[in-house]
């Protein structure tokens, strides 16, 4: 915890650092009838997080705060493994949208992640992961008339748009 | 009456009903409170006129107050961060086999807190609205300062590190298009998605669904345990009448605390309900009884809670300010439903103030009646594994991320958020006072510059005008204060370390 502390504050001055430099690509001083130039706002801001995470840091290594304190792992391996697959599952999920589509994706997550991380049976993991899909379809798609992104699956749709709109 | 008029209209009604069962169900699943299902249900309120839009968000924040006990007594993990304080003794209550005496004492104490705190609603706002009339660019600007120092004062986060997701959230608040210029500004490795900037909606769903669901998986590690209860009619009579005997003043101090606490920009109902829970024992007979399950430990906090979500509703109205993460994504709203808040609303929509506060009346008697009736219902959903129930919440996400802007960069930034959130969150990084800088930040920068360009850059104005010196001298306060307090609790650890050394 003590390192992931001291790291975390390094990447934050890092992070405000690239912010001050995004930030001057417009003015960052006084525009001559026009006030503050449209870069100062968030230049002035990022340098005062750098200096925040510059104390952050300090206090790290001075010992101060409880986590910079605490000698545990970030992150034990349990947690780890559900982080990982928590978030890769998600990521897949996004990642699938754009070529296959919501629909094909919200289900095949849900299965895996049922499955995956909570050992479910398929009679468990069945009706849900089918429902939930339909029940996204007429709630947003028919109802608010969102409509989510489908990728190559898009034509399918087709005959269903017809029939409610 | 007018007001009732208008929360009673078939479509504010169902929005109100529906609006009471959402919030309840969403309060009550831990790692989900009345921020997520504001943020993740407001895509929804698009299709529907702003006042029934804003009825059904407000019993949802009302249900969420409900609904967070449930999962904080019956399973000890706070459903909501509101509930953090009724987990201290409802937890006991539950293991002592006494769950249901403790979830009909925090219904009763969020009706009763609820109650009073409409009640001072609508005696004090309009009032402050008119006081806020008098508020300039200026005010304004010092009044935002003051709204994110509050953050710092009455947070009890680390100061540094709240300081930096302040200024990280005005930060982010500042991506897109120059609001005079109107050059693109911080256009991350030239993807044309920031051009639109990022929604603080973006941001709380990445934060408080994705983020906190990873968070409460990880304290929960699939592993949630449910205590054995009994539910009677009988036992439910029993209940009220020691209520009567030995919670009533309880109840009405809680509830003005919480109240007054709600009103505060930037403080809300999670520490109106921990100072709730302070002062009950504080004033209670028997303190060592608290935290062992005492009923009053679990009345203090609901009560605040509660009288606490519709104190931070006020200074929203009149001044634009929330009180509140959950307050701070309504006033977003808001301004996406075309409606400025500020002291002009109450003269310029009289029917959307005070139907709204019709309907919190309403509200509050529906979901009392609700409460009572689904506890049977609540902890049969509750039985459901986390497993089963992360997976629906992160689809939830997704789909609740991608509908307000039919955008696939925004969830990307969902997850983005959400990832980096769960880190921060880790190593104790507050994150509500990054949602409250997103959503602030456009306007503090607004008021700042409209300021400097009328004052051709200078600065004493803010010094000069009495309501902006007031607001940055109280800001200042708040800052030192906790500083303060930090260097004597320093002094006292030393004094006591001298005499061993």
């Amino acid at each position: 915890m003590r390192h992931a502390e001291q790291i975390m504050a390094l990447a934050l001055v890092a992070f405000s650092l690239f912010l001050m430099w995004k930030s001057s690509e417009l003015p960052i001083g006084w525009v001559s009838g026009k006030g503050p130039g449209g870069g100062a706002f968030p230049f002035w801001l990022s340098l005062g997080m750098l200096v925040a995470s510059g104390v952050i840091f300090w206090r790290a290594r001075r010992r101060v705060t409880p986590q910079s304190r605490d000698e545990n792992s970030f992150m034990g391996y349990s947690t780890f493994r559900l982080f990982v697959v928590s978030a890769g599952a998600i990521f897949v999920m996004f990642l699938g949208t754009h070529f296959v589509g919501a629909y094909v994706m919200i289900p095949l997550f849900l299965a895996f992640y049922m499955r995956f991380l909570g050992g479910h049976s398929w009679v468990v993991i069945a009706p849900i992961a089918l429902l939930a899909p339909i029940v996204t379809f007429f709630f947003f798609e028919i109802g608010m008339k969102v409509f989510l992104p489908k990728g190559v699956t898009e034509p399918l749709f087709y005959p269903l748009y017809s029939m409610f709109f | 009456m007018d007001g009732f008029a208008v929360a009673f209209e078939p479509l504010n009604l169902a929005m109100m009903m529906l609006g009471c069962l959402m919030g309840l169900f969403i309060g009550a699943i831990p790692g989900l409170g009345s921020v997520n299902g504001v943020a993740i249900l407001l895509p929804i309120t698009f299709f529907v006129p702003p006042t029934s839009a804003v009825i059904f968000l407000a019993a949802i924040y009302y249900g969420a107050m409900y609904g967070g006990a449930i999962s904080s007594i019956m399973l000890g993990i706070p459903g909501a961060s509101t509930a953090v304080a009724t987990t201290f003794d409802g937890r006991p209550m539950a293991i002592k086999g006494l769950a249901d005496r403790a979830l009909i004492a925090a219904a009763i104490a969020s009706f009763v807190g609820g109650t009073i705190s409409v009640i001072y609603f609508t005696l004090f706002a309009p009032p402050l609205a008119n006081f806020a009339l008098r508020f300039g660019s200026t005010e304004e600007f010092a009044l935002m300062v003051l709204a994110f120092a509050t953050f710092i004062g009455l947070g009890g986060d680390d100061i540094p590190k709240t300081i930096f997701m302040i200024l990280f959230g005005l930060v982010l608040s500042s991506v897109g298009l120059d609001i005079i210029s109107g050059h693109p500004r911080l256009i991350f490795f030239d993807l044309p998605g920031f051009y639109k900037g990022i929604s603080f909606i973006v941001l709380a769903i990445g934060i408080y669904g994705i983020g906190e669901m990873l968070w409460t998986l990880e304290q929960a590690q699939g592993k949630v345990e449910i205590a054995k209860h009994t539910f009677g009619i009988k036992r439910g009579v029993e209940t009220l009448k020691m209520l009567w005997r030995r919670s009533k003043l309880n109840m009405f101090l809680s509830s003005t605390l919480g109240y007054f606490v709600g009103i505060l920009p930037a403080a809300g109902a999670t520490p109106g309900s921990l100072m709730a829970y302070g002062m009950a024992r504080s004033m209670a007979k028997n303190p060592e009884e608290y935290g062992r399950g005492n009923v009053n430990g679990v009345v203090a906090p609901e009560a605040a809670n509660n009288a606490a979500s519709t104190g931070s509703l006020l200074p929203m109205l009149t001044l634009g300010i929330p009180g509140s993460p959950t307050t701070a994504i309504l006033l977003g709203g808001m301004i996406i439903w075309g409606l400025e808040p500020g002291p002009l609303l109450f003269s310029q929509h009289p029917e959307f103030v005070w139907g709204l506060i019709a309907s919190l009346y309403a509200a509050n008697l529906f979901t009392v009646i609700l409460n009572l009736s689904l506890i049977p219902v609540f902890i049969w959903i509750l039985r459901t594994p986390f497993t089963i129930l992360a997976p629906i919440i992160f689809v939830l996400c997704f789909v609740g991320g991608f509908a307000p802007a039919s955008s696939m960069h925004d969830v990307w930034l969902i997850l983005i958020f959400g990832v980096v959130g769960y880190l921060m969150r880790k190593l104790d990084y507050p994150m509500a006072p990054l949602v409250l800088a997103i959503v602030l930040g456009p306007l503090a920068e607004k008021s700042f510059r409209q300021t400097m360009i009328a004052e051709h850059g200078d600065m004493t104005i803010f010094l000069t005008r009495p309501i902006s010196l007031i607001c940055l001298i109280a800001a200042l306060g708040l800052i030192i204060y906790p500083l303060y307090l930090v260097r004597q609790r320093r002094k006292a650890k030393l004094n006591m370390e001298a005499p061993k050394s």
